[in-house]
């Protein structure tokens, strides 16, 4: 048979694709239904969040940083609840990296702050003086695209029924409404703020890129 | 003993791809050194702004190394291996000839947008899948490209059997175009949205735990039908062609290929083992991780039997150290995968150095060994030149030996230790220490990286230097080398 393979390729070529298909079939799509189903209360994020979502994306934070944690005592001591399936429903692409160079990130809302972020993002050595971690000061500078992120959120809210808009959950509105709200946001992240410049921006109607950042990190809880 | 004079290969498809080997196994590395020093000389972060972050460059780094030097190599072989063993030239046919040119040309410049778009942060930020949809698009006519350059000189062959070669290569082809397409299904929310926010931005089709299972799914074998399937390619061809010696088991070949193309792709799971995806899930990862030593170490065991009683070729030829070093290499990585797959290994091992520790002394080790091996063995037959110094490869070998010999104990011992302080408790049950006392201890071992990482760019600019020199100084000859029994493909 294999004799007979060699020497037609193009039924050798089927036998490879159906020996190669098979695990993928297998492993992949009994689960996928189950898998992609939220836990209870989870709400889609803002667009502020999905904004720092991307900034989160765009510096690559995943070459360092998991967000997942792993249901081992010494894991669960050091982070918090082991992670969920249902948590990351709204997660796409997930970005559970696979190397800590630094910690996880999966709650890192529940016990850093605004401030210590800001401090941290600026110089990470001046909060943990061993960080091997370098500053990100264009997070600064840089303005978070607010557009692309509303525009990722109707994507999502028209494609894959992300639950935006519904009772108690997050509101996403018009593009001129999400806008909005996106700066109020904001500006209630900057009250916690001391660098003046990203202050300045805020109130001219201007998100840098920290302000977003820190949405999505407290955001991880 | 066949005599292959009544053909002309045609090798300029070749010689461009051998071209871009070379630039980009430069480019690569030199990031990969920079990233390594970074980790342990952090003010090197700040070389070139907001673009030379480490976390900005390590998805360069891994993107140039594996689909800029190593797919180079791939196709810089099998523009070679492929008219050989079908015994067609290229010049036979004027439509593979420029499909084989438009396949190069378009890479190269898809290669060149996809640096620019990396450098400038616009990233899917899905680890080897990190190009935006429009370059996956550019990624799929280049990938199709391939598959009519490799089917058509199929169609055209005069060698009705496929030679092992061949079945690595067509595996390669079939196996990367199904991940990568499932992978990276993707929609551009420009188009959803009607036109809001920038264009090269996009979600997946897939969320969270789904989104996970299909981006290892084809993390492991996409890059594994890269690093493996399409290196064994070149081992299969290369090593009997430089030995001269027959391949020592068609059978051990036959249970290897489709073995390896029966369990790789189960594989993929162990890159999920004590994540969210279901229990049975990462346990089929796990014991099929381990299943695969037998088809890994079947190919690999096949080679260095090939060498059965040439073994004096070690220390007269560095083209065979090469290759066996690499075939080596491939027996410690694929031993190694499958201990780090275990379940109670593995909560050790993930997130650790140790990780980038095995992926590296399989790729220093056995793909760009095989890869540099196969340049300097197709050199003088594609530029009719000597090879200009085999004391330089020997020089350059015993230097990236070297270094890979650092670089996986550094990163064992780096991974392992990490591993063990992070769940370490004292005797009240409290964890000892915090996560920055687990990074401070590192500094030594990454440093030790940094230099491994000097020492075997070093070498791979020795390779580069004289490959260079072969092709345009080194002295001229009118035949092709022959080996003591040339095989007939």
């Amino acid at each position: 048979m294999f004799h007979w393979l060699e020497k037609n390729p193009f039924f050798f070529a089927v036998g490879v694709f159906l020996v190669i298909v098979f695990a993928g079939l297998i492993e992949i799509l009994p689960n996928f239904a189950e898998a992609s189903r939220p836990i209870a209360g989870l709400k889609p994020y803002t667009v502020l969040e999905l904004a720092g979502k991307e900034v989160y994306k765009k510096d690559n934070c995943i070459a360092c940083h998991s967000q997942l944690i792993r249901p081992f005592k010494s894991e669960t001591d050091r982070y918090g609840q082991y992670s969920l399936s249902g948590e990351y429903a709204y997660d796409r692409p997930f970005l559970w990296g696979s190397k800590r160079t630094g910690p996880d990130l999966h709650r890192v809302g529940n016990y850093r702050t605004t401030d210590w972020h800001e401090n941290h993002m600026w110089e990470p050595q001046s909060v943990v003086p061993q960080s091997i971690m370098p500053a990100y000061k264009h997070h600064f500078t840089n303005m978070a695209d607010i557009d692309t992120a509303y525009a990722e959120a109707v994507t999502v809210k028209k494609l894959f029924a992300t639950p935006y808009d519904a009772p108690n959950g997050t509101p996403l509105g018009t593009h001129e409404e999400a806008k909005a709200a996106a700066l109020e946001e904001a500006k209630a992240i900057t009250a916690n703020m001391k660098n003046q410049d990203v202050k300045d921006a805020v109130a001219n109607g201007q998100i840098p890129e920290i302000v977003a950042l820190i949405a999505y990190m407290n955001r991880l809880k | 003993m066949q005599s292959n004079a009544a053909l002309e290969y045609d090798y300029s498809v070749a010689k461009l791809f051998t071209y871009t080997t070379i630039l980009f196994g430069i480019i690569g590395m030199l990031v990969g050194t920079l990233i390594a020093a970074q980790l342990a000389f952090p003010q090197l972060n700040y070389l070139i702004g907001e673009y030379g972050t480490f976390s900005r460059l390590r998805p360069l780094h891994t993107d140039v190394v594996v689909y800029g030097f190593m797919l180079s190599g791939i196709w810089a072989t099998f523009y070679y291996v492929g008219q050989r063993v079908l015994k067609v030239s290229m010049a036979e046919s004027k439509f593979l000839m420029f499909m084989g040119k438009f396949h190069f040309y378009l890479y190269f410049v898809g290669a060149l947008i996809a640096v620019v778009t990396l450098l400038l942060g616009i990233t899917t930020s899905k680890e080897y899948a990190e190009f935006e949809w429009p370059i996956d698009l550019v990624v799929v006519v280049i990938w199709v490209s391939w598959g009519i350059s490799l089917f058509g000189l199929i169609g055209i062959r005069r060698e009705k059997s496929l030679y092992i070669s061949m079945w690595y290569y067509i595996a390669a082809f079939l196996g990367v175009a199904m991940l990568y397409l499932f992978n990276n299904m993707e929609v551009p929310t420009y188009f959803v949205s009607g036109g809001i926010g920038s264009i090269m931005h996009s979600v997946s089709m897939y969320a969270g735990t789904n989104d996970a299972l299909v981006q290892w799914w084809f993390g492991h074998n996409a890059v594994g039908f890269v690093f493996t399937v399409a290196i064994i390619a070149m081992i299969y061809y290369f090593l009997p062609k430089e030995s001269g010696q027959a391949v020592y088991s068609y059978k051990l070949s036959l249970l290897s290929f489709w073995g390896l193309m029966f369990v790789y792709l189960w594989a993929g799971g162990h890159h999920l083992i004590w994540s969210t995806v279901p229990d049975w899930m990462q346990t089929m990862g796990s014991v099929f991780s381990v299943v695969l030593i037998l088809p890994s170490w079947g190919s690999a065991i096949n080679m260095l039997l090939t060498m059965k009683g040439e073994w004096n070729q070690l220390t007269e030829n560095p083209l065979i150290k090469l290759m066996v070093l690499a075939s080596t290499f491939y027996m410690l990585s694929t031993i190694e995968g499958p201990i780090q797959s275990i379940k109670s290994v593995n909560a050790i091992a993930h997130f650790t150095d140790w990780i980038p520790g095995h992926v590296h002394d399989g790729v220093l080790g056995w793909v760009v060994f095989m890869i540099m091996a196969a340049l300097f063995h197709m050199a003088p037959r594609m530029f009719k030149r000597e090879i200009y110094s085999k004391k330089l490869i020997e020089i350059q070998f015993w230097i990236q030996t070297t270094a890979i010999v650092l670089y996986f104990t550094s990163m064992w011992i780096a991974g392992i230790t990490q591993g063990m302080m992070w769940r370490a408790v004292d005797e009240y049950g409290n964890l000892m220490y915090s996560f920055i006392d687990t990074v401070a201890i590192l500094h030594p071992y990454y440093v030790i990286r940094a230099v491994s990482g000097v020492l075997y760019l070093a070498g791979f600019l020795l390779f580069a230097y004289n490959m260079v020199k072969t092709m345009t100084s080194s002295k001229a000859i009118s035949e092709e080398p022959t080996n003591k029994t040339p095989m007939a493909a």
